[in-house]
C-alpha cells in the first residue's frame, strides 16, 4: 500500500519539467513536494492524476500503474487531484460543487455521509450551500475544492498549493485540517507547496525538487534541521 | 407579431443546439444546418411510409440525437485528439464542421434529389379567424410555439434539476475540474451533441411544412440561429432563446412593415450591432467567467 514513483520523467512541451524523479510514499502517511516556482512539482502532481503524459518511468498506487490512465478513472479508483488556484466552477453552487464527485459513485447514503463529514469539517461551507463558489473567498474556495476530492472517499490526495494567495490565519486552518484527515483516517496526501515551512511542519516525509530533479528525501523533521534545505527553500 | 413568436420559436431551437454544442466542445457547429435537414429528410420518409406526421416527428428527433453523437464520437472526437496544439486547434474543428456540412447536403441530394418536396403539417397552417377577422398566426404556429415552449422547459429541468444536468454545466464550465471529480466528460460531451442533435431535428419538422423540403432549407435557419446565439452571448440557453425572440421581433418588423427584402440586412445588422457594443452578448455581466 504506497504510491511509488519511479524513474519518471515528464517533458513540457520542449522542457524537461521532471527528470529522473523516484520517491515513495508509504500508505497513511503525508508527503510534502517541495521547492521554488518552476521545479516541476505541478507537472509531476498534472501526471500523477492523469492530466498529463510522461515520457518515460513508472508510478504505481497499490502496485497498479497509474501513468497513462484517465484522470476521470482514476478518480474513481480513489485518486482525487486538487488543481491549483482554487479548483472550484464559480458558476456552479456550493453545494453542486461538492455533488460532482458524488455523481458516479453507487453508494449514494454514503455521499450524503461524506458530505456531512465535509460540512463538519468546514462549517463554513455550511452556511454558503446555495451560494455559487464564484462567491466565495479564497480560503472558503480552497476548503469547498478540498471539500469536494473528500466526498469521493480518495484514498490517495494530490494536493496542489493548497496555500496559494491566502492568509496565514487560514493556511494554518486548512494545513492543520490535512494532518488531521491523514492522522484519523488511512488517507494518503502528497502535497506540493511553495510554503515548504508550513508543509514541512505537516508531513511525515519530505521530497524537494529543484529544476525538475530530486535533490533530497527525508522525513519532514531531518529537512527542517537540514542547513541546506533551511538556507535554500526555508530562507533562514 | 403571434408569428414572430412562431419564427422566433424556431430560431430558438436551432439557436439552443448551437449553445449546446458550443458549451460542450467549444465549436460553432455549422454541420447544424446539414444534421437537421437530414434528420428532417428522415422525418420525411417516416411521412411518407407511414402516413403521419407524429411519428415522422419522433423519427426527425430520434435520428437526429443518434447523428448528433455519432458525429461527436466518431468525427469530432478523433480530430481533437489527432489536432491538440497550435493555432490549428482553434481552426480545425470549425473547418471539419464545415466540410460535414457539405459531405451531408450531397450525400442528400443523391439519396432525395435536388427537387422541393412537401412535408404536410398536421393541423392547419391557415390563419385563425378571430371575431371575423383573419390573422396571420395559423393553428401551426401555435403548435410550434407550445413544442418549442415544452422543449425549454424540459432542458431547462434537465439541466438544473438532475444529476446529468450538473454534469453537463460542469463540464462546460470547467472540463478539467470535472474530469478531476470523476465525470467522463468526453461522454457528457457526446450527449450534448446529442441533444443538440435532436432540438435541430425539431427545429427541421417544425420550420418545413410552413416552407419546402430540399438540402439547403436550414442554412438559413443555421444563420437565424447563431446569430441569435451570439446576441445571447453563446454560453447560455436562456441567452440563446431570448436572442432567437429578439431576432425573430426585428425580422418579422423589418419584412412587414418596410420590405421582405430587408429581413437578412437586419439580422446582420443586429448581429454587427451586438458584436460592437456587448460582444460578450447582451446578458452577459461585467463578470468574467471564471477568475
Amino acid at each position: 500500500m504506497s504510491l511509488v514513483v519511479e524513474n519518471l520523467t515528464i517533458d513540457h512541451g520542449a522542457i524537461r519539467a521532471i527528470d529522473n524523479v523516484s520517491f515513495t510514499v508509504p500508505s497513511g502517511q503525508l508527503a510534502a513536494v517541495i521547492g521554488a516556482n518552476g521545479a516541476g512539482k505541478t507537472t509531476l502532481l498534472r501526471t500523477l492524476s492523469g492530466l498529463k503524459e510522461s515520457k518515460s518511468g513508472n508510478a504505481t498506487w497499490n502496485g497498479n500503474s497509474i501513468l497513462g490512465k484517465r484522470a476521470e478513472d482514476l478518480a474513481r479508483t480513489g485518486i482525487m487531484h486538487v488543481s491549483d488556484g482554487k479548483s472550484v466552477i464559480a458558476e456552479l453552487s456550493v453545494k453542486e460543487n461538492l455533488a460532482l464527485a458524488g455523481l458516479w459513485r453507487k453508494d449514494k447514503k454514503d455521499v450524503a455521509l461524506a458530505t456531512d463529514e465535509v460540512v463538519e469539517l468546514f462549517p463554513i461551507l455550511g452556511q454558503r450551500m446555495s451560494q455559487t463558489a464564484g462567491s466565495l473567498s479564497g480560503g472558503e474556495r480552497q476548503m469547498l475544492a478540498i471539500g469536494r476530492a473528500l466526498i469521493a472517499r480518495p484514498k490517495l490526495l494530490l494536493l496542489d498549493e493548497p496555500s496559494l494567495g491566502l492568509a496565514p490565519l487560514i493556511i494554518e486552518q486548512i494545513f492543520q485540517t490535512i494532518k488531521a484527515l491523514v492522522n484519523k483516517t488511512d488517507l494518503t496526501v502528497l502535497l506540493v507547496e511553495q510554503n515548504a515551512m508550513g508543509a514541512l511542519k505537516i508531513a511525515d516525509e519530505g521530497i524537494v525538487l529543484n529544476l525538475g530533479t530530486v535533490v533530497a528525501v527525508d522525513s519532514a523533521q531531518s529537512l527542517l534541521n537540514d542547513p541546506a534545505v533551511r538556507a535554500a527553500y526555508l530562507g533562514f | 407579431m403571434l408569428t414572430s413568436l412562431s419564427s422566433g420559436a424556431i430560431y430558438a431551437l436551432m439557436s439552443i443546439a448551437l449553445v449546446l454544442v458550443w458549451r460542450s466542445t467549444r465549436v460553432i457547429n455549422f454541420a447544424q444546418a446539414g444534421q437537421a435537414i437530414l434528420t428532417t429528410y428522415i422525418g420525411y420518409e417516416a411521412v411518407t411510409r407511414s402516413g403521419s406526421y407524429w411519428v415522422g416527428l419522433i423519427c426527425a428527433v430520434i435520428s437526429g440525437a443518434l447523428l448528433g453523437a455519432g458525429i461527436d464520437r466518431f468525427f469530432m472526437r478523433p480530430i481533437f485528439k489527432r489536432v491538440n496544439s497550435g493555432p490549428i486547434v482553434m481552426i480545425a474543428p470549425v473547418v471539419a464542421t464545415l466540410a460535414l456540412l457539405g459531405i451531408i447536403q450531397a450525400v442528400i441530394g443523391f439519396i432525395w434529389g435536388l427537387s422541393y418536396q412537401i412535408i404536410e403539417a398536421p393541423i392547419s397552417t391557415d390563419g385563425l379567424n378571430i371575431f371575423g377577422s383573419i390573422i396571420a398566426f395559423s393553428p401551426f404556429n401555435l403548435m410550434v410555439l407550445i413544442a418549442v415552449t415544452l422543449s425549454m422547459i424540459l432542458l431547462t429541468i434537465l439541466f438544473q434539476k438532475t444529476n446529468i444536468g450538473l454534469a453537463l454545466r460542469a463540464s462546460a464550465y470547467a472540463p478539467e475540474i470535472a474530469k478531476l471529480s470523476g465525470i467522463r466528460v468526453d461522454a457528457v460531451r457526446t450527449l450534448g451533441w446529442a441533444l443538440a442533435g435532436a432540438a435541430g431535428g425539431l427545429a427541421g419538422m417544425l420550420y418545413i411544412p410552413g416552407s419546402n423540403l430540399y438540402p439547403n432549407a436550414m442554412d438559413v435557419l443555421l444563420v437565424f440561429g447563431f446569430i441569435a446565439a451570439v446576441i445571447g452571448g453563446l454560453d447560455s440557453l436562456f441567452g440563446a432563446v431570448a436572442g432567437a425572440m429578439i431576432l425573430g421581433f426585428a425580422v418579422n418588423f423589418s419584412a412587414s412593415y418596410i420590405s421582405y427584402k430587408l429581413v437578412f440586412p437586419t439580422a446582420f445588422l443586429i448581429l454587427i450591432l451586438v458584436l460592437l457594443i456587448k460582444p460578450k452578448g447582451i446578458f452577459s455581466s461585467s463578470k468574467g467567467r471564471k477568475d
